[in-house]
């Protein structure tokens, strides 16, 4: 239990330090992020902490401002898809009958598509810009919180509490917004978090094959996509942006999973 | 047990034509022609309005729709815009390359995975368990494109054991370790549970020896959810297939497929993703139809 917190505060504090640096970045990075310098992949030195990439940028200033990109995409993507899963969770678990057939079976249809080929595809027809990335990654990724939001709707909407709410005359909207909602969002918080870890990995993933945030924006994986051609010749490139995406994600899970054990004791 | 079979595969007809439905529209939304992308500008009218005729480019959405549909249903998907060649013939030509990859990964998942979250469970706790947790979580949050690239610098390029092209070592390295973490977890949790049932209480209580309850009262038990794995892995296998593939050129659907989308090859992205989803759900049937075989207290809980 307490190495969890432990890992749980790692976590906190290594995604503050990461949110800061995004925040604060143009007091943080040390030079432009599409400023180009003299040196072309030239190896990390004290004047690049982190090296320059094949148009002679500084990866570190790079990774600042890239940041910037890919967690706010991580931000918003995870609000579009909060938004849609918890208002059809919401409907389908409190009204039922064929309102929750419907939804549910949709929600089974999104579930069979392999989310990087729907997501690609999608972004092969819309111009990819970071817009389209926030709003597909969000559009596609809302079906476990659905599912979550319906099953804690069935179980509360039994409870006495509810029932309460009924019998001195709230309305619907109002027993499902301010009685059940706010007593189901526990997980909902912690499958947000999580949801941000993927939304990350699902950006990087689609920058990587250029159909996600475009250049010259940086975005941590579009940098990646730029690396591919220089793997012998400037390693550093590929391996950097690779490892702050996997502190990034690493420090959502510990987070996430410290919030699993302290919103939910019983477990 | 025969009425459990059909009763789920009435559930997947809305199932189909919802993923038919979806996909055919996305493919829709794309503004301009797909004949801009490589017929001759300098082309006549009069010609560029046969091949539109040809193809049912003229024809309203909805009617475009069921002529898919129809088709569809005898396995005929169209023509490559590229090729030329039937989207079926392409994609069954790609196909097993993919199965191979996948399956070579998902047995290696299976191997390793196992035994790792068995002993987790058994020892919950210990260093053991606590050191694969955490590394399960490293595991996860590796995006398995930069583990690709990664790789291929390492065992290609510099230490040259590995072709970086065509070759399926390290394409499958990289498919077992980012599926690795999950079904571990999985395992662990599965096990867990079995050691906390009144069963395995009473084994221990007759004085059965330790490592006679782990394997024969515990580990079989706990190795029926396994059963579904399989099902609830395909979305995931397929997804790092495309990205993977393309990495190593692998020839297999995932390449395929990753080189429709940037030369906007609908019929060859309809059929894959029509393609894909179909296989996922038959995998996610058979799944659960081996679950019931194999733990007949699913059924009886179905009928109620």
């Amino acid at each position: 239990m307490l190495k969890k917190n432990k890992l749980a505060m790692f976590g906190l504090i290594l995604l503050s330090m990461l949110v800061i640096l995004a925040a604060f970045a143009p007091i943080f990075s040390p030079y432009d992020p599409n400023a180009i310098m003299e040196d072309h992949i030239a190896a990390p030195s004290m004047k690049h902490l982190f090296g320059t990439d094949d148009l002679g940028r500084d990866v570190l200033s790079r990774l600042i401002f890239g940041g910037r990109v890919s967690l706010s995409v991580a931000v918003i993507a995870v609000a579009v898809s909060l938004t849609i899963g918890v208002l059809l969770g919401c409907i389908s678990g409190y009204y039922g009958g064929i309102l929750d057939e419907i939804i549910m079976r949709f929600t089974d249809i999104m579930l069979s598509f392999p989310t990087i080929f729907l997501i690609l595809a999608i972004q092969s027809v819309l111009t990819p810009n970071i817009f389209n990335v926030m709003i597909v990654i969000g559009a596609t990724s809302w079906m476990g919180i659905a599912r979550l939001v319906r099953g804690e709707f069935l179980a509360l909407k039994e409870r006495e509490f509810v029932e309460a709410a009924r019998a001195i005359g709230c309305s619907n909207f109002r027993v499902i917004f301010r009685h059940i909602l706010p007593n189901s969002l526990p997980p909902v918080i912690v499958a947000g978090t999580l949801g941000m870890a993927g939304a990350i990995l699902t950006e990087s993933a689609l920058s990587f094959l250029g159909l996600g945030v475009q250049p010259p924006m940086a975005s941590w994986g579009n940098m990646l996509m730029d690396s591919q051609s220089y793997l012998l010749d400037a390693p550093w490139m590929a391996i950097i942006p690779g490892l702050v995406i996997v502190l990034a994600v690493l420090s959502l899970y510990f987070v996430g999973e410290g919030l699993r054990e302290g919103l939910n004791p019983k477990e | 047990m025969k009425k459990y079979i059909i009763r789920r595969l009435i559930q997947l007809i809305p199932l189909l034509i919802g993923i038919s439905l979806i996909t055919f529209f996305v493919m829709h939304m794309a503004p301009g022609d797909p004949t801009s992308l490589f017929a001759d500008p300098n082309i006549k009218p009069e010609e560029l309005a046969r091949i539109r005729t040809n193809w049912g480019l003229d024809k309203p959405v909805i009617v475009q729709y069921f002529m898919w549909v129809k088709n569809a249903a005898k396995m005929d998907f169209g023509y490559s815009y590229i090729s030329g060649k039937p989207v079926v013939d392409e994609i069954l030509e790609r196909l097993p390359a993919t199965l191979l990859l996948m399956s070579v990964s998902f047995f290696l998942i299976l191997l390793i995975s196992i035994p790792v979250g068995v002993i987790s469970a058994v020892r919950k706790g210990s260093l053991f368990d606590n050191l694969f947790t955490v590394l399960s979580f490293v595991f996860m949050s590796i995006p398995s494109f930069w583990l690709a690239l990664i790789f291929m610098m390492v065992f290609s390029l510099k230490l040259e054991w590995f072709p970086p092209f065509g070759n399926l070592v390290l394409p499958c390295a990289v498919m077992v370790t980012s599926g690795l973490a999950g079904i571990t977890r999985y395992q662990r949790a599965s096990m867990l549970e079995v050691l906390g049932q009144e069963y395995i209480k009473v084994a221990r209580a007759k004085g059965l020896p330790e490592y006679i309850v782990i394997f024969k009262h515990a580990l079989r038990n706990s190795l029926i959810p396994i059963v579904t794995l399989l099902g609830l892995s395909l979305p995931d296998l397929f997804g790092g297939a495309f990205i993977i593939e393309t990495i190593f050129a692998w020839p297999g659907m995932g390449r395929l497929g990753v080189s429709a989308v940037f030369s906007r090859n609908y019929p060859v992205i309809m059929g894959i993703t029509t393609l894909t989803a179909l296989l996922i759900v038959l995998g996610n049937l058979l799944a659960d139809i081996g679950y019931a075989f194999v733990d007949p207290r699913i059924r009886y809980a179905e009928k109620k």
